[in-house]
């Protein structure tokens, strides 16, 4: 039983190992050259830091993009499978699978309505 | 050559009260989309009050029902159906609390805009603009569908979704209070964070115990315990992780860190639906989960349920006498009822499932209530809940005072209100099921809790008001309404607690 995991104890000290490796040996051999850039905090979208006077607002674009992509990914997750077994699920499958796209799109309607979509 | 796959069998009619309760919630979502501003807030009331309603009769219709339902993953019997009747009345009754609007000069304790920095010039005119917020319905509507699935969910995965489901909403509505908006977000945050955590432990929970029992179906983990030379680890740790996800959504010491916190910055309409309905839905999780599932093994985890149980009892009660604030008090004091209601769930009977689910009865309702008093109580800058200032209420106010100290007096279970009644159920269940010395300590846990519970009835009624202090709201037949029904389930279950008894000892049967 506990032999099962062995390959994937191994493949454990493997990727531990060539991480340890690969971030000592760029900070042993490579060349240190700081400028303000590089000692950001990696971040991608709005800058974090610092924030405007009085603690204004900041856009929310990307966030709502990205949980929008989120929804979408999840449709796909089922609908996946779904399309591969379409034809054994048979009726009772196509209709979960209408009431499940009608659910998300009443997220959609949702989101539409309120500006969601709007960039600017 | 693949096989055709056989779909699975539902009984609509067995899982209507969820279906009506969702399907409220999705439509609340498209009011928000397509109804005017002007009548949505309308609209919104209409609709929640319809499914919980509608949820409460299909509940009632369904009465006597026993069966596994979606291929075993969800069981609908007494303790389901018991407290998904009690969930809904609690839910339309915090619907009615949410919907108030006549107590703030503003209108409304829900704030429109969370995300707004606290202190900043947004914030300032925030809190004096008239705008009201409707997304709270269908948020509140999804957490009460997830509070009726949990307690019927038979298999950890569904559970464990319930338990999302439950949750997520409240994270969002506890960050909505108009005032004190810092303590509000504060609060969301720790919440949020917490909780997540705890979902974690609870998720790695099940998936030890599929790896002990090959199924996540609390049926098949309760045959598995029946079975010689299985792992005896992956049971007890996955057990443990599993009680560590339930325990901190009932909020047992040592996971009742965020309660006090939490209940306190929260709009107090969202304080009275956690307080009252997430610690429903979730022991009625935790007893089908240990149960059902752990139905045999029960020695491997009664006694870590005594230590839960004595610790949550002693540390509720004695931070409770601490407290100078109304809702943190409120909030110790849930703590404390946490662990009666364990004691409960210790004795491993009928007697102990039928006084729990009592028990829960009476514990919500009076909570809800008691909530639904501390919305009244107001100063100039929003719900006045320093205990200081509750000195004197009951001249200036002798209903109110009246009404709030019958409430603590039934939380501390003196005779002829709910709480004594709910509490004799589960000590007497215990003391049954051979668990003497953990009704000592509750006995001893009570009388403390007692003593600060007379302790602000003092303050009301034999101190003198300050000058500037808070003045007693008139609320409009939202908030009344709550109060009015609170009082009357207190009372009633104290008086005439039979026909509820009865009922609760009928429903006391798990399907397996």
């Amino acid at each position: 039983m506990l032999q099962n995991y062995v390959p994937v104890l191994v493949l454990f000290v493997l990727a531990a190992g060539f991480a340890a490796v690969s971030v000592g040996a760029a900070t042993i051999t490579g060349p240190k050259r700081y400028n303000r850039a590089k000692r950001d905090a990696y971040e991608c979208g709005i800058e974090p830091t610092p924030q405007p006077m009085g603690g204004g607002r900041f856009p929310i674009k990307f966030y709502l993009t990205a949980m929008l992509f989120i929804i979408f990914d999840i449709e796909i997750i089922f609908l996946y499978p779904w399309a591969v077994a379409f034809d054994q699920l048979g009726l009772f499958g196509l209709v979960e699978m209408v009431l499940f796209i009608l659910t998300v799109f009443i997220a959609y309607a949702y989101v539409w309505r309120r500006g969601g979509l709007e960039w600017d | 050559m693949p096989t055709d796959i056989q779909a699975p069998s539902f009984d609509y009619a067995a899982l209507s009260p969820m279906f009506i309760v969702f399907g409220a919630a999705v439509l609340g979502v498209l009011v928000e989309a397509f109804v005017p501003r002007r009548s949505r807030r309308r609209v919104q009331i209409v609709v929640s009050l319809a499914g919980l309603i509608g949820g409460l009769v299909a509940v009632v219709l369904l009465a006597g029902h026993s069966s596994l339902e979606a291929e075993g993953a969800i069981a609908i019997d007494g303790p389901t159906l018991f407290l998904q009747g009690t969930l809904c009345i609690l839910g339309a009754a915090s619907i009615l609390l949410l919907s108030e609007r006549s107590l703030d000069s503003s209108g409304g304790d829900i704030v429109t805009q969370a995300a707004v920095l606290p202190g900043s010039r947004e914030d300032l005119q925030l809190s004096e603009s008239q705008g009201i917020q409707t997304e709270v319905y269908p948020l509140a509507l999804f957490s009460l569908g997830g509070m009726l699935l949990w307690p019927a969910a038979n298999n950890l995965i569904l559970s464990f979704i319930a338990l999302e489901v439950l949750s997520l909403p409240l994270y969002l509505m506890a960050g909505l209070a108009r005032r004190r908006r810092l303590l509000s977000q504060e609060a969301a945050v720790k919440y949020f964070l917490l909780g997540a955590f705890s979902s974690a432990f609870f998720l790695y929970g099940v998936a030890l115990l599929y790896g002990y029992a090959g199924s996540v179906d609390l049926g098949d983990i309760f045959d598995a315990t029946g079975r010689a030379g299985s792992n005896e680890v992956l049971l007890l740790l996955g057990l443990a992780m599993l009680a560590v996800g339930l325990l901190f959504k009932v909020g047992a010491v040592p996971f009742q860190a965020w309660t006090p916190d939490v209940y306190q910055g929260s709009p107090t309409a969202v304080t009275a639906l956690m307080a009252a309905c997430t610690k429903i839905a979730a022991f009625g999780a935790l007893l089908r989960i240990f149960y059902v599932g752990f139905g045999r093994t029960e020695w491997d985890w009664r006694p870590m349920m005594w230590a839960i149980a004595i610790v949550t009892m002693v540390v509720g009660a004695v931070l409770a006498v601490t407290q100078t604030d109304v809702k943190r008090m409120l909030a110790y004091s849930s703590v404390a009822h946490t662990g009666f209601i364990l004691v409960g769930v210790i004795a491993v009977n009928r007697e102990g499932l039928s006084g729990t689910l009592f028990y829960l009865v009476a514990y919500g309702f009076t909570t809800l209530a008691a909530f639904a008093v501390v919305t009244l109580v107001r100063d100039s800058s929003g719900e006045a809940t320093h205990l200081s200032s509750w000195a004197g209420l009951g001249q200036r106010s002798p209903l109110v005072a009246g009404v709030f100290a019958f409430f603590l007096l039934a939380l501390a279970g003196i005779p002829l209100t709910s709480g004594f009644m709910a509490k004799f159920a589960v000590f007497q269940a215990a003391t049954q099921g051979g668990a003497t010395a953990l009704v000592v300590v509750g006995v001893v846990a009570s009388a403390v809790t007692a003593f600060f519970y007379a302790r602000v009835i003092v303050l009301m009624f034999f101190q003198d008001p300050a000058p500037d202090g808070p003045t007693v709201a008139i609320p409009s037949a939202y908030t009344a309404a709550t109060i009015a029904l609170g009082l009357a389930v207190t009372l009633v279950l104290g008086i005439l607690p039979q026909p509820v008894l009865d009922l609760a000892d009928q429903a006391a049967l798990f399907v397996r």
